[in-house]
């Protein structure tokens, strides 16, 4: 069963984190302002590689780093001066055009990693420590705004992800096999797990998406094999009434050591499936897509130089996308540091202008309503250096 | 556990824990020693290799490689045809299939199943994924029977060297093509230089650990070091591909430093020196007893066992054998309460052990179900292979996916009426460990099929 924030827990929340239960049952923002907000949060994990999403083709020293791997400034969708968007996220460039979506070319994790793993953690734990907390920032953000608002979260994949584990159980979902929910079977599992407190809670909350599904999709299951239906199947979960308002989803294969490719090829291959996945989401939101923002994150960016095998290898700041209806127009987001070879953080990556927590912490305040000081204390605890990028949301 | 005793239950323990859960007869055989079937298990010649049905051949690495070398050009010549680009497909394909049913055969049916846990604990250690590319999963499953399987009860340094010399390694991790920029190739090709992926997960996830405390500079080195390493490719002689090649040309030269150790220029055994150090090092110690005590006691596990094991692997120098024997014999890995959640594969496995059966087809009874689950052998998504902590495979979707497979599993495969009664079946499959409340469940159900649903999905069955 879905876990209730009942006042009891408010106060053990407040106890554990340091704070005051004055503040939890008061102030912050008013619940009908935020009422149907959307927030789907992808994870782009392997380190995706800003500099060929975002490419500065107008950067001098983009091209000369980059060689063989750097998208040609003639194939790129061109967005200013500087930047262009890889040729494979045209769905995307649309959205940009329209003022629904934009790029922050330069954004990084709060300390200097290159461990996909830690960095990872790092990036979904939202400690500003590594291993600094057991807990995923999304799973606080929900302990966060329970006492006015409850909001639930739902995680599409087979595995649910560190961003959203915690005490806050989270739906999940993904394409495959169905159970009916009314089936004799529920039931005696029900009975058997009735102490278990890793399968019980399990168990209801899938059969409660399982009913849920069901219904969405006029009693057939959705099949796995197309990326773009995938997507317009999890923005119905969202638009549903009483659904999730949080979404996750991961995708795989950045990890562009050798052969990356450049317009076409390997990474060009992943980045036309992240577009599918976006306007997917955009078309299955339908008139929800005004109260919806995506973001777009990676642990970490790739090294500014090719390497010995057509590929690159790990590095610092990468590209942040944001895309949704709820987003204010407007251009790049944040300082642009450049290529030049004395800005490069160690001589060898992208230098981060943006702390990733600066873009998350400016959409859960602005967006979904989280109240200043929970955010600094509950989800984003001592991240007062990482101040909220103001300004975002429409 | 009012009636049973301390042998009962560690029998039970025994087959379920360290193994891949009881066949039928497999904790009576285990009850009048359940330490020493466990140590019977742990074999000087490693671990069991899986056997082809049907008479049929699983091909070594250089066939398997030049497999991938036929279908690449295949699959060119077929340019956009989808029929010819599913025929070109085909040959791998099937491989895959052979393989995968071949292992999971072996897991499902073995008398050894501890020798055979310890494999598959290596196996993701040293993880090789297809998603990397048809390369690589062309020559993953070959990897796991040569370079790991041969060596999990031998000493560290010597499996750790096998799997960083093997091509489907290099081919992962991006070693092959490595070259020293002051190298003679990398003074000629102006467009070419140093690879640090398989250097970095090296040292991060097979050897010393991330904490250890090396620096960037420490990985840069010792990829450094590594060059040359590589293999024969799409243009070498015929004999040479898909094997192990020192390539000279490619060597950075002069002396590395790396994690606070000179090594002079050495060519190849520069880096086999290294890598002789890491194994040796006490951070792999840690890193290794660590690991091994979350992956078969518990995602939080209690630190006398991982001290234990720890003291194992330095006093030993690293002899597998003798840490494999300290997990057995740590009293704290016996404890009764079951942690650890089975992952899919093992509850696939366990299935079919408790049914007393194995699996025939490779699509429908492994990679299928596998697929569903997020499971797929040789698929890992990330190099650091697949996780065994309860709360990455205990979704609310994953569990309705456990439940509708056990359904579909049972009735395919539920013992028919004549055969054991459910009860029988339940106690046959775990033991001690079968709680009140689901054998009542197992003994109320309205059909075999039913009750064997309900053995499978029981908390019990779900965990290890």
């Amino acid at each position: 069963m879905t876990q209730h924030f009942t006042r009891r827990s408010a106060l053990a929340l407040a106890a554990s984190t340091g704070l005051s239960a004055a503040f939890i049952g008061a102030g912050g923002a008013q619940a009908g302002t935020f009422e149907n907000r959307k927030l789907v949060v992808i994870i782009c994990r392997g380190a995706m590689d800003g500099l060929s999403v975002s490419p500065p083709v107008g950067d001098p020293n983009y091209a000369v780093l980059r060689g063989a791997i750097a998208i040609p400034p003639d194939q790129a969708l061109k967005l200013d001066g500087t930047f262009g968007l890889h040729p494979k996220l045209a769905g995307l460039y649309a959205m940009i055009q329209s003022g629904q979506a934009r790029i922050a070319p330069a954004v990084a994790i709060p300390q200097r990693i290159r461990s996909h793993f830690e960095a990872q953690d790092m990036l979904e734990n939202g400690s500003g420590q590594l291993y600094g907390a057991a807990t995923g920032w999304l799973n606080r953000t929900l302990q966060a705004v329970q006492p006015r608002r409850p909001i639930r979260a739902l995680s599409i994949g087979a595995q649910e992800p560190l961003i959203l584990h915690g005490p806050m159980q989270a739906d999940s979902w993904s394409p495959g096999g169905r159970l009916d929910p009314t089936a004799r079977i529920a039931g005696i599992l029900g009975d058997l797990y009735k102490d278990d407190a890793l399968l019980g809670p399990a168990l209801a909350a899938g059969l409660k998406t399982e009913g849920q599904a069901s219904a969405l999709n006029g009693g057939h299951a959705p099949g796995g094999g197309d990326v773009q239906a995938f997507a317009v199947t999890a923005a119905k979960f969202l638009r549903a009434p009483d659904g999730p308002s949080i979404a996750v989803l991961s995708l795989d294969g950045f990890d562009t050591h050798a052969n990356q490719g450049a317009a076409q090829g390997q990474l060009a291959n992943r980045l036309g499936v992240l577009d599918k996945v976006l306007t997917g989401l955009r078309d299955g939101m339908g008139d929800q897509w005004s109260k919806t923002v995506v973001v777009v994150a990676t642990e970490f960016g790739r090294t500014a130089r090719v390497n010995g095998t057509a590929g690159t290898d790990h590095g610092t700041a990468s590209t942040v996308i944001l895309a949704g209806g709820a987003l204010a127009r407007g251009g790049i987001v944040g300082d642009w540091p450049t290529l030049d070879q004395a800005k490069l953080f160690e001589n060898r990556d992208l230098a981060p202008t943006l702390d990733v927590r600066q873009v998350f912490k400016g959409v859960l305040v602005e967006h979904m309503g989280v109240d200043g000081r929970a955010l600094e204390t509950v989800v984003f605890p001592r991240s007062a250096d990482a101040r909220p990028l103001r300004g975002l949301i429409a | 556990m009012t009636f049973s005793s301390t042998a009962d239950l560690k029998a039970a323990v025994a087959a379920t824990r360290f193994g891949l859960g009881a066949r039928p007869g497999e904790i009576a055989l285990a009850r009048h020693d359940p330490h020493g079937w466990l140590q019977a298990q742990i074999s000087p010649n490693g671990a069991d290799q899986p056997q082809a049905g049907g008479g049929g051949v699983l091909a070594g690495t250089p066939e398997s490689y030049q497999a991938f070398l036929a279908y690449r050009a295949a699959i060119n010549a077929a340019g956009q045809d989808p029929m010819a680009r599913k025929a070109a497909r085909q040959p791998l394909d099937d491989a895959l299939a052979q393989e995968v049913l071949a292992r999971a055969w072996l897991a499902a049916v073995t008398p050894s199943p501890f020798r055979e846990r310890w494999a598959l604990f290596w196996g993701n250690h040293f993880t090789v994924s297809l998603m990397k590319g048809e390369d690589v999963g062309a020559t993953a499953a070959a990897f796991e029977r040569e370079a790991i399987r041969p060596h999990v009860f031998g000493r560290f340094a010597d499996l750790l060297s096998a799997s960083s010399r093997h091509p489907a390694m290099l081919m992962y991790l991006d070693q092959q093509n490595s070259i020293g920029p002051s190298s003679p190739a990398g003074l000629k090709r102006k467009n070419s230089g140093l690879n640090e992926n398989l250097g970095r997960e090296i040292m991060e996830l097979h050897s010393l650990g991330v904490d250890a405390g090396y620096s960037q500079g420490d990985v840069t080195e010792f990829a450094r070091a590594l060059t040359g390493w590589s293999m024969g490719g799409p243009g070498a002689a015929v004999e040479q591909q898909g094997t192990f090649l020192y390539q000279q040309p490619y060597h950075e030269p002069g002396e590395r430093r790396v994690f606070g150790k000179v090594y002079a220029s050495g060519q190849e055994r520069q880096a086999q020196a290294a890598l002789d150090d890491f194994a040796a090092s006490p951070h792999t110690a840690r890193h290794i007893a660590h690991k091994l005590a979350v992956h078969f006691v518990a995602d939080d596990p209690p630190p006398a066992l991982i001290a234990r094991l720890e003291a194992a692997y330095r006093s030993s120098d690293g002899d597998l054998a003798q840490v494999a024997n300290a997990l057995i014999s740590a009293p704290e890995a016996w404890e009764p309460a079951a942690h650890k959640l089975k992952t899919p594969y093992e509850f696939l496995i366990s299935s079919h052990r408790a049914a007393g059966t194995g699996p025939t087809d490779a699509h429908k009874d492994v990679l299928g179900p596998l697929g569903g689950f997020g499971h797929r052998p040789f698929a890992a998504p990330q190099p650091n292979g697949w996780s065994d902590a309860a709360a990455d495979w205990a979704a609310p979707d994953a569990i309705i996916k456990r439940v509708t497979f056990a359904q579909g599993f049972a009735n395919a495969h539920a013992p028919k009426a004549g055969g054991p009664a459910p009860a029988q079946v339940a106690q046959e499959s775990l033991g001690a460990r079968l709680a009140p409340a689901t054998l009542t469940a197992v003994q109320r159900a309205e059909s075999r099929p039913e009750a064997f649903a309900i053995l499978l999905m029981s908390p019990e069955f779900q965990r290890r």
